[in-house]
């Protein structure tokens, strides 16, 4: 699997340094960002088509931002995902300790029912809730997304707390009660302060994918709670002009912004 | 922290009722109606009519229906495949970089990953579709390209070939076309298991084999392979389960002929409004996708015992 | 005041069908250096964790300065502990752990202030207040450990292994830092590890713990010289174990016969009678060995095995019956040591006081 020229010792690494996992790496992380990148260039493209280039522009940005429906969207997009990430972040929290700190009978159920939302296809979650909320006769708009939202959000947030829990040292709170601080001073001094990085970790996963979900949002979203993704969804379909390359790019680059900067954030925490 | 038990039982309730709330009324509650939805019938005007009937299950036996499940699990599968084929060697790829490289790989990796998926299918979409990147090289300059050449040298296949790049090439609404988009939207699920096997394997391990008279090829087969096995299985589930429910790559990147169960599934509801076999179909599903899951912890476990 | 620092009766604890401590009733007291000692797995860090409230006992009581303790939880106990890791705060600086139980216990901030210096001086820890835990060594690292109990004035201070995350020569010098700071504060210390060397050198008592029961209470001296059982004989120090049965009791001797061959002569410890099954304890270095019988009771055997350690030198002697003994002679030096060569004919003896009979 891989060629060693003569007189290098033998390599510790499994497989060595190979050239061709060398070729295979760059060729990999070039099929990963060569769509993106042509993306972003063909979004200040004058021409409609990409793949012609007819000179710089920033016409479809102006345009985009002169859209109301996209200003709309987004800042629907930006509540359901508040909301959501916020309700999901306090529950799942709370039920992230409960399950790591206490055993009791109907444990294994809480802990299935945690899971499923995350195993369970979008598209399923999606027809479950549009029967519910049809059936129940409660009229969808934003209240419903958010509903929706929370419900798979509690799941990833618990996962990423209880993450953080299975790891915390427990002395850490003995030693805060040795030392005087009572229930309430340990988990405000000593618990809650160390599960903080989780706890962030999972309201910002929420976010995101509260602002990412589409096929969710698509089927219990009532009419005028468009969403972002709804609204490049419909771009896309409807094949309208290169404003939805510009939008594609804008929301690629925050999204890559944000992510690196939460990660650099965990990186300072770490330790 | 337990050190008052009467106390604990309320503070229990306290921490965990509003999740197992919110979650029964509107996940378990949600799922127990499609479940008793998909023994209904459709009534005439898209509603539901309560008369039990397992229509909706015989309905799946339809060759129409096997099709879209045998296509559905055929294109899991190769998107699967090739996920494999390609993070395999990617998780050694970063794992022999210098330490302090990796973790930026990793987060070079993963990057794609949060930005949003339509966004990342639709960057396909522009290379893939009849005017879109490759096609407009194409029957643009590779066409041009030809014209000149069968100018200057006349030979016989030139028409052939100019035949050929007159039209665009059929990309876009393929199968092909939705298992580019899937590989695309998952890889990331398949290197990540893999690296963690990889890296936790002890190189020593390898030096040993390679001093007991084993080459490289039968150190990787007979050492480095067992060991990360593992992370092998959790990323093929990792991808493999997301792909079977996938709706919106094949809703963009495929065409008719390309449905998957997701695409049923959203027909039924939004355009042929037949709730009850639109539910019928998703909890087979959620039976695929838990039988799926149920495997991987099966074998996560006793991977974890095989190595412990 | 009280006569004791701690008082355990009768305590047990199980979890589930385990049984960790079982029926244990030790008296701590005031200013003592005191010490739990015991293989993993023996029960004393239960034992510990029970003193200062980490956990419930099944039964049995246990005071504190002459105060029961049941239902009082750790917050409220004046028993401070040093946990085995440290259990140092790490988002917090070095002053902020130290001052985190005057805090809770709402003193004054000036008063904080001067008492915090005065305990990271007394650790000799100055200049690191603002450091956090995971810049610090790990010799750092345990004496704010330590200052972070200290600094309360607790009236019986629990450490749990505290020194065994540090290299062997860091923890030579801490052992004697931590006997001194003791004697300085004049604070009860209730000190476990599992490394005998460590109890023997540090403490004033020593309980020996096994299987969740205190097997023997005493000083130093007392547990190594006169073992209550063979596990205490084993576990301090090494020990020759030569199991037989009493075939005489005289007034001040008993004769043992191990393996039905070998005949040794013990001084007799009350209460043995003809007929029982004992055990011999010999302590290595209590054996002489001689080329030439010096006397009758002499023990022939052939040497199986020489180590040369250092300090001293340990032959493995194997005798009629082939039974192994230890034999530890120190090395003088010089030829003053006499030196046996491998399958060399020697004798032992020992003075009949120097071994032990133990019928546990």
């Amino acid at each position: 699997m891989s060629r060693r020229s003569p007189g290098t010792p033998p390599s510790v690494q499994p497989l060595g340094r190979s050239r061709w996992l060398t070729v295979h790496g760059v060729m990999t992380y070039l099929f990963l960002y060569l769509p993106i990148v042509i993306l972003v260039i063909f979004s200040f493209n004058v021409s409609r088509y990409v793949g012609v280039w007819r000179g710089f522009t920033l016409q479809w940005y102006r345009a985009l931002f002169a859209n109301e429906a996209i200003g709309a969207a987004l800042r629907n997009s930006l509540i359901v995902a508040a909301a959501s990430a916020f309700i999901a972040t306090v529950l799942g929290t709370m039920v992230a300790i409960g399950l790591e700190r206490y055993r009791f009978r109907l444990r294994a159920f809480v802990d299935a029912l945690l899971y499923l939302p995350i195993i369970i296809p979008d598209i399923a979650m999606a027809v479950m809730l549009l029967l519910f909320f049809v059936l129940s006769r409660i009229s969808l708009g934003l209240w419903t997304i958010i509903i929706a939202h929370v419900a798979f959000n509690i799941s990833y947030v618990a996962l990423v707390v209880r993450a953080r829990l299975a790891y915390f040292d427990v002395s850490l709170e003995e030693a805060a009660q040795d030392l005087y601080a009572d229930e309430w001073q340990t988990f405000r001094r000593v618990t809650l302060p160390l599960l903080m990085p989780g706890i962030i970790g999972g309201a910002l996963l929420a976010f995101t994918l509260s602002l990412d979900d589409f096929v969710i949002t698509f089927f219990v979203a009532g009419p005028g709670a468009t969403t972002l993704p709804l609204r490049v969804y419909s771009m896309i379909k409807l094949g309208v002009t290169p404003e939805i390359n510009a939008l594609s790019a804008l929301m690629l680059v925050i999204s890559i912004v944000l992510v690196l900067a939460s990660t650099l954030l965990a990186e300072r925490r770490v330790g | 922290m337990a050190f008052h038990l009467r106390r604990d039982t309320a503070r229990l309730l306290a921490l965990i009722s509003p999740s197992l709330t919110w979650l029964v009324v509107f996940f378990l509650l949600p799922l127990l109606i499609v479940f008793a939805i998909s023994f209904g019938q459709r009534g005439p005007y898209g509603g539901i009519r309560w008369d039990l009937t397992l229509a909706n299950y015989a309905r799946l036996l339809d060759p129409l229906y096997l099709r879209i499940f045998a296509r559905t699990l055929a294109i899991s599968l190769a998107t699967t495949g090739i996920s494999l084929l390609i993070g395999y060697p990617m998780a050694f790829f970063i794992a022999t970089r210098p330490r302090r490289w990796r973790n930026g790989l990793l987060i070079l990796l993963t990057i794609p990953f949060w930005t949003n998926f339509l966004v990342r299918t639709y960057a396909w979409l522009l290379i893939l579709r009849d005017n879109g990147l490759i096609n407009l090289f194409w029957t643009g300059a590779v066409h041009t390209t030809i014209q000149q050449l069968a100018a200057w040298f006349p030979l016989p296949w030139w028409d052939e070939l100019l035949r050929a790049t007159a039209e665009p090439l059929r990309l876009f609404g393929t199968d092909g076309a939705v298992i580019l988009g899937l590989v695309y939207g998952w890889l990331p699920d398949m290197v990540l298991p893999c690296y963690a096997a990889v890296e936790r394997l002890d190189p020593r391990l390898v030096e040993a084999a390679q001093d007991l008279y084993a080459n490289r090829v039968r150190a990787f087969w007979r050492v480095v392979f067992p060991l990360t096995r593992s992370g092998i299985i959790v990323g093929s589930i990792l991808v493999f389960v997301p792909c079977v429910g996938a709706y919106v790559t094949p809703d963009l990147l495929g065409g008719a002929r390309t449905m998957m169960i997701g695409n049923v599934i959203y027909s039924q509801f939004m355009m042929v409004r037949d709730y009850p076999f639109g539910s019928a179909l998703s909890f087979v599903l959620m039976a695929l996708m838990l039988m799926g899951t149920m495997i991987y912890f099966r074998l996560g476990a006793e991977e974890e015992r095989r190595l412990a | 005041m009280p006569e004791y620092a701690v008082e355990l009766r009768g305590v047990s604890k199980s979890f589930g069908p385990v049984v960790a401590v079982h029926d244990v009733t030790l008296a701590v007291r005031e200013g003592e250096f005191f010490a739990l000692l015991g293989p993993s797995g023996c029960g004393k860090t239960t034992t510990l964790r029970l003193i200062a409230g980490f956990e419930q006992p099944t039964s049995g009581e246990i005071y504190i300065a002459g105060q029961p303790q049941r239902e009082i939880p750790p917050y409220r106990r004046p028993v401070n502990t040093v946990f085995q890791n440290y259990a140092l705060f790490p988002h917090m600086t070095v002053y902020e752990n130290v001052a985190f139980g005057l805090q809770m216990q709402r003193v004054p901030r000036a008063e904080i202030r001067r008492r915090v210096e005065e305990a990271l001086e007394m650790v000799r820890l100055p200049g690191l207040e603002d450091r956090r835990p995971r810049e610090l060594s790990g010799g750092q690292q345990q004496r704010v450990a330590l200052a972070r109990a200290l600094v309360n004035r607790p009236r019986v201070l629990l450490l749990d292994e505290p020194l065994g995350a540090l290299d062997q020569k860091l923890r030579k010098a801490m052992q004697l830092e931590l006997k001194a700071l003791q004697h300085r504060v004049g604070i009860t210390f209730i000190y476990v590890t599992h490394d005998q060397e460590e109890a023997l050198t540090m403490s004033d008592r020593i309980a020996v713990m096994n299987q969740g029961r205190v097997l023997q209470v005493g000083t130093p001296e007392e547990v190594y010289e006169r073992p209550a059982d063979r596990f205490v004989a084993d576990f301090i120090g090494e020990t020759n174990l030569l199991e037989g049965l009493v075939t005489e009791v005289q007034a001040d001797r008993a004769t043992v016969r191990v393996n039905g061959t070998l005949t040794l002569q013990v001084g007799a410890t009350e209460g043995i009678a003809t007929g029982q099954a004992v055990a011999v304890a010999i302590r290595p270095e209590k054996i002489a060995l001689h080329s030439q019988p010096p006397g009758p009771y002499a023990i022939p055997g052939v040497v199986h095995e020489v180590v040369y350690s250092g300090a001293d030198i340990r032959y493995l002697v194997r005798l009629t019956d082939q039974t192994l003994i230890q034999v530890r002679l120190q090395n003088m030096g010089n030829g003053s040591t006499p030196h046996f060569p491998r399958e060399e004919r020697v004798y032992l003896t020992w003075r009949p006081d120097a071994a032990r009979l133990l019928t546990a």
